[in-house]
Order: structure tokens, then C-alpha cells, then sequence
């Protein structure tokens, strides 16, 4: 189905309902995003932020509503879905490593089963997505072997090694020490700069203060507010958001 | 709640995208299963009835009602049933089944207290005693049950004596190649009302218990009770019987001139049996105990001495609690097993349910189907009560966690 | 403010060490446990000397004169019959005499080099995949074995194809007949027991049902009525005519048994997969298909090695209920060999043989698996 909007809108939701059984989990979401843009997502644990993010990829099913991604609406239809996911990647709160397979095989399987790469091409992208986030020299390793943020980092060279037009991120480093917190964020405003288009879930304000162009709110499965970092931080509306920034940034 | 049921989804999609779609793929995929089974099913039921024809078996379950016809190794269901080869199969049916029952609960009987046994001796820090307790474990479990009941069997047709020669325990039990010999319990009129004495005495104790853990909640003030349960339970039956003269005598056996008369014959398919089950599933249950003790953390101990209880309390209250957590699914699993290997017996003639009537009956009537089938539920019946009874454990048991 | 001398070092007292110690703390350490020590060396002196003595000291070992490796070793005048051979003590002549009836069964002599080939190659595929084990490509020369084995096998042992004579299966007996069931049970079990698993832990309700009532079946019930089944209503399902073999019937049973079982322990190997690592999977586009055989399985496979080394370990023993309808397995053979009339009650020396070769395979393949299971739990999942 073409959708009749700006045809810059990479991602276009509206109305967007979901339940868990009886529980309204997501309600009347709408928002779009164009090319290029880094939208950051927050707000209070059991929000939704993560469901929102993950029916964009259709890791959740919703009952009410449409997605389209890049001009192909999202329905429970295998080639839609195989073709959508082939251009979102997404990277995981506890990075979802292939702990069976070595770094470079983790790379390299999505580009030789979902895009039909031959085994060379793949394993050369997977060691040049391993220079980018500066961890080529692991690349024989198993993920057990590294350290949290280091498989943060492979999560996020996985993502790219699908040359992905849309990149989620959901709450990447809530699962880290803090030390390693900071070696994922520099990566990923790397990749903010290159002109992807992404969505990050996440509480790092600082990061989001830094790149984000638009910063959403969410509170019981709605967008309560969203504006641009500048005024987001400075000028909260609604008593939600103030009450949120006042916890989140006093310490 | 909002739900779309598959049709509202499909109205309105193209061809195309009714070939891709998820749930439609999904409902055509398991259509196609059923029906794939469906028609296995159908053919093979086809088959089955065009061959009874050919062969001309009989069908139905009209032959429970005709006469057996056969002896039936003299065991409890023989009493119980009072069979004779005069008998209807149905009453086959139902010696099998108590004879698999009788099995069955003596075996878990002698099983739960071996493995018991073994598995704390095992844990023992005696040297010997658990090397002991090792090697019975790896023995017995790395034995095949079918072949040790063969041997135990063996034992009692080729190495134990002629009844001429038997065993005997001072006069009171003989042990021969036809079986032990016990003495038979012969109840008088009265002895019922000691029974009944017993089940009042453990309701009594059951009350006694209830109202001391009040007290204790209570109060405070902690009560022991062993002593009062063991007067409730042994000595009030104990008073009614001496009461009513001792309403209970003995019929021993006596070596005759050839043979032994009188007292209680248990034969040797038996034991046999029973035995080379229990020792085989108590290696099972004795890895079942070891797992549930060693699986409570040893902090716990300490803890439970850190808060200053004595180690009879920290035994009964922090320990075993989570030890038979751990311990009681498997051990129940195993009490299972040792009711489906039971059925083993067709092999040495022991007449449970599979020798009986899923051996010798079918072998005269021939309706596989209908008596293979009835033994089947019998064993699903068994079965599924178990997982029942688990489930209901395990619910029960369950430490909430987040 | 004292200062207090260096110390110098000194043995503890010699109740604290060496045999003393050992004896004090593993053996005598109070009263009841120098009682159980004593109880424990009662039923060894009990059980072990009469157990000796019956196998060796007073058994007899006239088997006449032996030709071993080429080499004639003389036993005795003559070979013991059933006559002089005692009683009360073990007559190894009679198991020398049917050995290899417990080794082949009623294999043809002239081609019993195929049934020593079989063994060979069961022998080697034992010594191949321990000693692969750090080999970069072990899994894929381990599955490939795995699949040619059987076949090879049978080609060898049944004959037929116009390469070899063929041997009916009823001729088929013994340890060759144990081996062959269990290998065969295992290797066809394996894949409806995988593809069980995943039907049970499927979103799919029809096929989650079918699984589950197909698992749940077969667990309930005791091997026999299944082994009955198929001896008895299984010819009565198919065509009228359909004419086919006891052995095969046996498998069949055996395999669709086993199944259910491999089933519950893949089951549980996936179950303790991580769900991120289903949406990781799905997260980058992987089919169903895909998901399961890249991703999915590899790891639910390994954990569950050791539960499917235990679980074959069952099926082993459990491949002596094959004799209840009909099949001459090394079990069975005790019952036949002692039926000769020349050699009439000595089914205890057969139970004892029997049981000694059971109990070493038993042994070894449980001491393996333990092996597995310890090495699994100290080593990351790679």
C-alpha cells in the first residue's frame, strides 16, 4: 500500500494499538520519522518505549493501526516482513549474541542467509564492520569471551553488516557496567554523524542531548511529549516529563 | 480487549498477500497436518478392520464375559478375585490389575526406604560406607532390570534348596525354591475395631498436632509431641487389642514330609520381581536424595547456626524443606517407572496385568486391538495421575521468585 | 609493651596426620561411625570371597586345549562336561562352548568375518569420535559417520544387492542383534525426536497437540505394550498382504518409544534458550526454517548432550525387552543355550557372562557421560 505522505517520512505510524491480553500496552501512537533523523525515546520503566520500537520490526504483533516502513505497510505477511527486516536492524539491552558462533560468523549469517552474500564478501564486510567499532582483532573469538561491552559492540557491527536504512536501539547499554557504557555510546554517535536513520531507546540523556534531533516521552503506553533536546530539557510541559527529568538528572 | 480473528484480517487481501500471510500460512499448515493425520488414521483403521474381517478375528468386548479357562499362578489377585479357570477374562483382567498394584506398592515401599538408605550413606563421611553405597549405585543401575530379574528368579530355581531342605528362620519363615514361606495372619472377630483404633489414633494426632502449633503460634510456648503421636498411633490399638484378647493368631508353616502346609506362600515370580526392582529403582532414588541434599547450599547451614538454631531445627525447618524440593519430583518419577517396569514380569510368568491379560488372554482370544488397548489405559490412567499428583506438588512447592 | 618472640614453625600432633589421621577422620571418627566402618567390612567379607570364589577359585576352567593366536595352551585332558563340571561353582567350559552363540546368534560360521567387520567398525567409530573431539570440523565428521554407519551396517550384516550373500534376520542373535537395535534405535529415533521437540514447543496448536499427545502416549505406557503393538496389531494396520519382518517390527517400536523421550530432553535443551536469542534471529531476517537450524538447535543440541547420552544409555538397556516377543538378543541367548539338553541348569554361569558384558558397555557409556556432563558445566557454551 503507498502511503500519500511526504515521501521523506522513512517511518510512518499511526493510530497504533497493542494489548498484552487485557492490558493496553500501546495507545494511539503516532509519530514518523524521516530519513536521516535520530529520534530518542524515554521515559519511565513499563512505558512501552520497548514495544513501540519493537513492532516497527514486528517483533511485536498489534492489533490496531498501521506502520509503513520505507513505502511497505507492516502486516503479518512473511515477504513483508523478511524484506522490512533486511533494512531495520536492531541492537539488544543484552546484545543477543550467537554465543555458538565466533564473532565473525555472528557477522556474517545474516548477510550469507538473508541477502545471498557469498561466504568471502560476508566475512570481508563482518572484518570491515569490526575495524569501524575497533574491535577487529576478537574477531575469531566466541562472544563468552568478551567483555559486555565489547559484545555491545559486535551487537552494533552485526546490525550494520545488513546495510540497514533503519537502525533501533533498545535501552543498548542499560545491561553494562559503566565503564563500558561510554565505549557503546561513542560508537554509536559515530554512526549518528554517518546519517542513519535511528531510534534509541535509552536513559543516557547526555547522549541524547548530544544527537538526537527530536527526544520523545512516554508514560503508560502513550507519547506524552516530544520536542527538539534543547527545548525537551529546558522547557518540559507536562507534569510527567518534569517529574521524570527531575529524577533522572538529579543524580 | 481487542482481538482479530483470522477472517477480518484475510477480507480484502489480494492473492499474493494471502500467500505470504503469516496466519494464513499458519492455519493451512495445520489444516494440511490434521488432515495428513486424519487420513493416516483412516487408512489404517481401513486396514485394521478389513484384515479383522479377513482373518476373521472377533471384535467387541463380548469376550471379557466368556470363560478363561486357565490357571492363574496362585498370588493375592487369585484370593481376592476368587479365581478359578472357570473365571470370565474380565476377571483376568482384574487379577492382572491387582497383582500390578501389589507390585507396585511393595516395590515402592522397599525402594523408597533402600534409596533412602543408600543415597545418605552415599553423603556419609564414612570412607567405606559411602564407597560402599558408590558402588552398589553403579552396579545395579548399569545392570538391565529385565536381566536382574531373570537372575534374582534364576536364584531361586537353579541355587535355593527343595522345600524338603528350606531355609528356615527359627521355624517361623521358610525360604525355597517355591517361594517364601510366612505365617499366615488370621483375623478374629474384634480385630476390626483395633484397626479402626489405629485410624483414630492417627486423626487424634493429626488434631493434637494442630492445636500444639496454635499454641506455639500462639504463646510461644513450643510443645514436642513425638511421645504423645506414638502413644496415639501404636498405643491405643495396642490397649484395644489386649482388651479384646488378642483377636489375631498366626498360621505357621510346617516342613512336612515333603513339602511345607499351612502358612502364606509368596512366590518366587514374587520376589523376584519385587526385589530386582527395588534394588534397581533405589539406585535412581538414591541419586535422587544425594542431588536434593547436596543441591541446599551450604550457607544455609550457616546461616541457620548464625540465627542460633539447633541443628534438629535447622534440619527440619531450613534443610529438608529444600532438599526434597529438589528431591521429591525425580523420586516420583521413579515410583513411576518402577509401575510401568512391573509389566517386565511377562518374562518370568509373574501374573501382573501384561502377563495375564495382555499375555496369556490374547494369546487365546487373539483381539489384539481391544486387550492391548485396555492395558494401555490402564498404564495411561497410572501415568497421568502421577504427572497430576507432580504438577500439584510442584505448585505447591514452588518458591516464588521474581 | 612486650615483644613477643618469632615463632618457629612445628608438625602438628600426631593424632593430625598421615594414615592416623586418615583412619580417625574417614573411618573411626565416633563410636557409630567405627560401628558402620565394621558393619561396611562385614558384608564386603560377606559378599566379595564367596563371589571369587564362586567365578574363580573353585570354578573350573577345563576347556581342553585352546588355540590362541596360533598358539595351542592346554587347559586340561579334555574339555568338562556338564557332568563333571560341579555344581557349586562356576563352568566356564559351558559359556566357551556357546560363546559364539552370545557373540552372533545363529549367524552362518562362513560369514561371520561381516558380523567381526561390524564390530570393527563400531569399535572404530568409538575411537574417531573421542579422538576428534578438539578437531575444528568434529560435529560435521560426526554426523556424516553417523548417517553411514547404519547403512553401512546393514548392507554388511543383511547382505543382499547382489554383493553379498544375504543373512535372514532371524538368524541375527546375540550381542550382534543388541548392538544393532540400539545403534539403529538411536539413529533413527534421533531426528522424529528432534522434530517432536520442536512441534511441542511450536505456536502452532495443532501441531503442539499432536506433539504433545504423541509424547505424552508413548511416556505413559510401558515398553512391552508397545513392543506388543507392534508385534501384534502393527501387521493388522497395514495393507492386508503386507508381509514384514520381527525385527523390523521391533525397531519400529523401539525407534517411535525412544522418540518420545529424545524429544522431552531436546525439549528441554531449548526451553533453556534465551528468548533474545529467538528475537535476535528473527531480528535479522531469519526464516523459521533458518532461525531453528543455525541458531536455535546448535545450542539446544549441546546442552542436551549429556541428557542424550543418559537417555541412550536407556534405550540400551532397554533393548533386552526385544526376547519377550521372540527376538534372540545376547539376553535371550542364556535361555537358549541352556535349553541343551547337554548342558541343562547352568543359566547362572550365562546371567553372570552376560551381565559382565552389559555392565562394562553400561559402565563405560555412563562414566562417558558424566564426563560430558561435568565438562559442559565448568566450560562456556562455544
Amino acid at each position: 500500500m503507498e502511503t500519500e505522505n511526504n515521501a521523506s517520512n522513512i517511518i510512518e505510524i499511526s493510530d497504533l494499538n497493542k494489548w498484552y491480553g487485557d492490558f493496553h500496552a500501546l495507545k494511539n501512537i503516532n509519530m514518523s520519522v524521516k530519513e536521516g533523523e535520530i529520534i530518542v525515546v524515554c521515559g519511565p520503566s513499563g512505558s512501552g518505549k520497548s514495544t513501540l520500537i519493537r513492532c516497527v520490526n514486528f517483533l511485536e504483533k498489534f492489533q490496531e493501526g498501521t506502520i509503513v516502513v520505507s513505502g511497505t505497510e507492516l502486516t503479518d505477511d512473511a515477504q513483508k516482513i523478511r524484506k522490512i527486516r533486511s533494512e531495520v536492524s536492531m541492537v539488544f539491552q543484552h546484545f543477543n549474541l550467537f554465543p555458538h558462533l565466533s564473532i565473525v560468523d555472528n557477522l556474517s549469517l545474516a548477510p550469507i542467509w538473508v541477502h545471498n552474500e557469498t561466504k568471502e564478501e560476508a566475512r570481508e564486510k563482518a572484518l570491515k564492520f569490526l575495524e569501524r567499532v575497533d574491535i577487529k582483532e576478537q574477531a575469531e573469538k566466541y562472544p563468552n569471551q568478551l567483555s559486555g561491552g565489547q559484545q555491545q559492540r559486535v551487537a552494533i557491527a552485526r546490525s550494520l553488516c545488513t546495510t540497514p536504512k533503519i537502525m533501533l536501539f533498545d535501552e543498548p547499554t542499560s545491561a553494562l557496567d559503566p565503564e563500558m557504557i561510554s565505549e557503546v555510546l561513542d560508537v554509536m554517535v559515530e554512526l549518528a554523524k554517518g546519517g542513519i536513520t535511528m531510534i534509541c531507546v535509552t536513559h543516557e540523556m547526555g547522549f541524547a542531548r548530544k544527537v538526537a534531533n527530536r527526544i520523545i516521552f512516554m508514560d503508560e503506553g502513550q507519547i506524552v511529549e516530544e520536542n527538539d533536546p534543547i527545548n525537551f530539557f529546558k522547557n518540559p510541559e507536562s507534569d510527567r516529563l518534569q517529574l521524570f527529568l527531575s529524577q533522572i538528572l538529579t543524580h | 480487549m481487542k482481538q482479530q480473528n483470522i477472517l477480518s484480517q484475510v477480507k480484502g487481501l489480494t492473492f499474493r498477500e494471502l500467500l505470504y500471510n503469516n496466519e494464513v500460512r499458519a492455519f493451512f499448515f495445520q489444516v494440511a497436518t490434521f488432515l495428513l493425520i486424519a487420513g493416516l488414521f483412516y487408512t489404517i483403521i481401513g486396514n485394521l478392520f478389513d484384515n479383522i474381517e479377513a482373518r476373521g478375528i472377533h471384535t467387541g468386548f463380548s469376550f471379557l464375559k466368556n470363560r478363561a479357562g486357565f490357571d492363574i499362578l496362585p498370588f493375592l489377585g487369585n484370593y481376592l478375585q476368587d479365581y478359578t479357570p472357570e473365571s470370565s477374562n474380565l476377571t483376568v483382567f482384574y487379577v492382572g490389575l491387582i497383582n500390578t498394584l501389589i507390585v507396585a506398592f511393595v516395590g515402592i515401599i522397599i525402594t523408597t526406604f533402600l534409596g533412602l538408605f543408600i543415597g545418605i550413606a552415599r553423603l556419609s563421611n564414612n570412607y567405606l560406607v559411602a564407597k560402599l553405597a558408590g558402588g552398589y549405585i553403579e552396579l545395579f543401575r548399569n545392570i538391565p532390570v529385565l536381566l536382574q530379574i531373570f537372575f534374582w528368579y534364576n536364584i531361586f530355581i537353579n541355587i535355593f534348596p527343595h522345600p524338603k531342605k528350606s531355609f528356615s528362620f527359627f521355624d517361623i519363615a521358610f525360604l525355597n525354591q517355591r517361594g517364601l514361606y510366612l505365617p499366615k495372619p488370621i483375623l478374629e472377630s474384634g480385630f476390626s475395631l483395633v484397626i479402626i483404633a489405629f485410624v483414630v489414633g492417627i486423626i487424634l494426632t493429626v488434631f493434637m498436632k494442630r492445636y500444639f502449633n496454635k499454641k506455639h503460634d500462639e504463646t510461644g510456648v513450643y510443645t514436642r509431641t513425638l511421645g504423645y503421636s506414638t502413644l496415639l498411633i501404636l498405643g491405643l490399638p495396642a490397649v484395644f487389642f489386649l482388651l479384646l484378647g488378642s483377636p489375631l493368631s498366626f498360621d505357621l508353616a510346617v516342613l512336612g514330609k515333603f513339602n511345607l502346609k499351612g502358612g502364606m506362600q509368596v512366590v518366587p515370580e514374587f520376589i523376584a520381581l519385587t526385589f530386582a526392582l527395588s534394588v534397581y529403582t533405589a539406585t535412581y532414588i538414591a541419586e535422587a536424595i544425594r542431588s536434593g541434599i547436596e543441591a541446599v547450599d551450604k550457607g544455609q547451614k550457616e546461616a541457620a547456626a548464625a540465627i542460633g538454631l539447633t541443628q534438629t531445627q535447622s534440619l527440619k525447618l531450613i534443610i529438608l524443606p529444600q532438599a526434597l524440593r529438589v528431591a521429591i519430583p525425580p523420586t516420583i518419577n521413579q515410583y513411576l517407572n518402577l509401575t510401568k517396569n512391573s509389566s517386565l514380569a511377562t518374562a518370568i510368568g509373574y501374573p501382573e496385568l501384561m502377563s495375564a491379560f495382555g499375555g496369556t488372554v490374547l494369546n487365546q482370544v487373539g483381539q489384539a486391538v481391544e486387550i492391548l488397548g485396555m492395558a494401555m489405559l490402564v498404564y495411561l490412567f497410572i501415568s497421568l495421575s502421577i504427572s497430576l499428583l507432580l504438577n500439584i506438588i510442584n505448585k505447591r512447592m514452588a518458591i516464588p521468585e521474581r | 609493651m612486650a615483644v613477643n618472640e618469632l615463632q618457629t614453625t612445628r608438625k602438628p600432633p600426631i593424632s593430625q596426620i598421615g594414615a592416623v589421621l586418615w583412619l580417625r577422620t574417614n573411618l573411626f571418627s565416633s563410636w557409630i561411625n567405627g560401628l558402620l566402618t565394621f558393619a561396611s567390612l562385614y558384608l564386603l567379607f560377606i559378599t566379595i570371597p564367596p563371589l571369587l570364589d564362586w567365578m574363580f577359585f573353585s570354578a573350573n576352567f577345563n576347556f581342553g586345549t585352546v588355540n590362541i593366536l596360533g598358539f595351542d595352551i592346554k587347559f586340561s585332558e579334555v574339555m568338562a562336561d556338564n557332568d563333571n563340571c560341579g555344581r557349586e561353582a562356576a563352568c566356564w567350559p559351558f559359556i566357551y562352548e556357546k560363546i559364539y552363540m552370545f557373540i552372533y546368534g545363529f549367524y552362518p560360521r562362513e560369514e561371520v568375518w561381516r558380523a567381526d567387520v561390524f564390530y570393527g567398525l563400531t569399535a572404530l567409530l568409538i575411537v574417531i569420535v573421542r579422538l576428534v573431539k578438539n578437531y575444528k570440523y568434529k560435529n560435521k565428521v560426526i554426523l556424516s559417520m553417523i548417517i553411514t554407519y547404519p547403512i553401512v551396517s546393514y548392507i554388511l550384516i543383511a547382505g543382499g544387492f547382489g554383493l553379498l550373500p544375504v543373512v535372514e534376520t532371524h538368524l541375527w542373535g546375540g550381542l550382534l542383534l543388541t548392538l544393532i537395535i540400539a545403534s539403529v534405535g538411536i539413529v533413527v529415533s534421533f531426528p522424529i525426536g528432534v522434530v517432536l521437540a520442536l512441534g511441542r514447543q511450536s505456536d502452532l496448536k495443532v501441531i503442539k497437540l499432536f506433539s504433545t499427545i504423541f509424547i505424552e502416549f508413548i511416556r505413559g505406557v510401558p515398553l512391552i505394550t508397545i513392543l506388543f503393538m507392534a508385534s501384534f496389531v502393527l501387521p493388522l494396520f497395514l495393507e492386508s498382504g503386507t508381509n514384514f519382518d520381527k525385527l523390523l517390527r521391533a525397531l519400529i517400536a523401539i525407534a517411535l518409544f525412544q522418540a518420545a523421550y529424545f524429544a522431552e530432553v531436546v525439549r528441554g535443551g531449548l526451553q533453556a534458550i534465551p528468548k533474545g536469542q529467538y528475537e535476535a534471529a528473527d531480528a535479522i531476517g531469519l526464516s523459521y526454517f533458518q532461525k531453528n537450524a543455525l541458531i536455535i538447535l546448535p545450542q539446544a543440541l549441546k546442552i542436551s548432550i549429556p541428557n542424550i547420552v543418559g537417555s541412550s544409555i536407556s534405550l540400551f538397556k532397554d533393548t533386552t525387552l526385544v526376547l519377550i516377543i521372540g527376538l534372540l538378543d545376547m539376553l535371550a541367548m542364556v535361555n537358549m543355550t541352556s535349553q541343551d539338553i547337554y548342558w541343562l541348569g547352568r543359566e547362572t554361569e550365562g546371567y553372570a557372562t552376560v551381565t559382565m558384558v552389559f555392565w562394562v558397555m553400561l559402565y563405560s557409556m555412563s562414566r562417558y557421560s558424566r564426563k560430558l556432563e561435568i565438562r559442559f558445566n565448568t566450560e562456556n557454551i562455544n
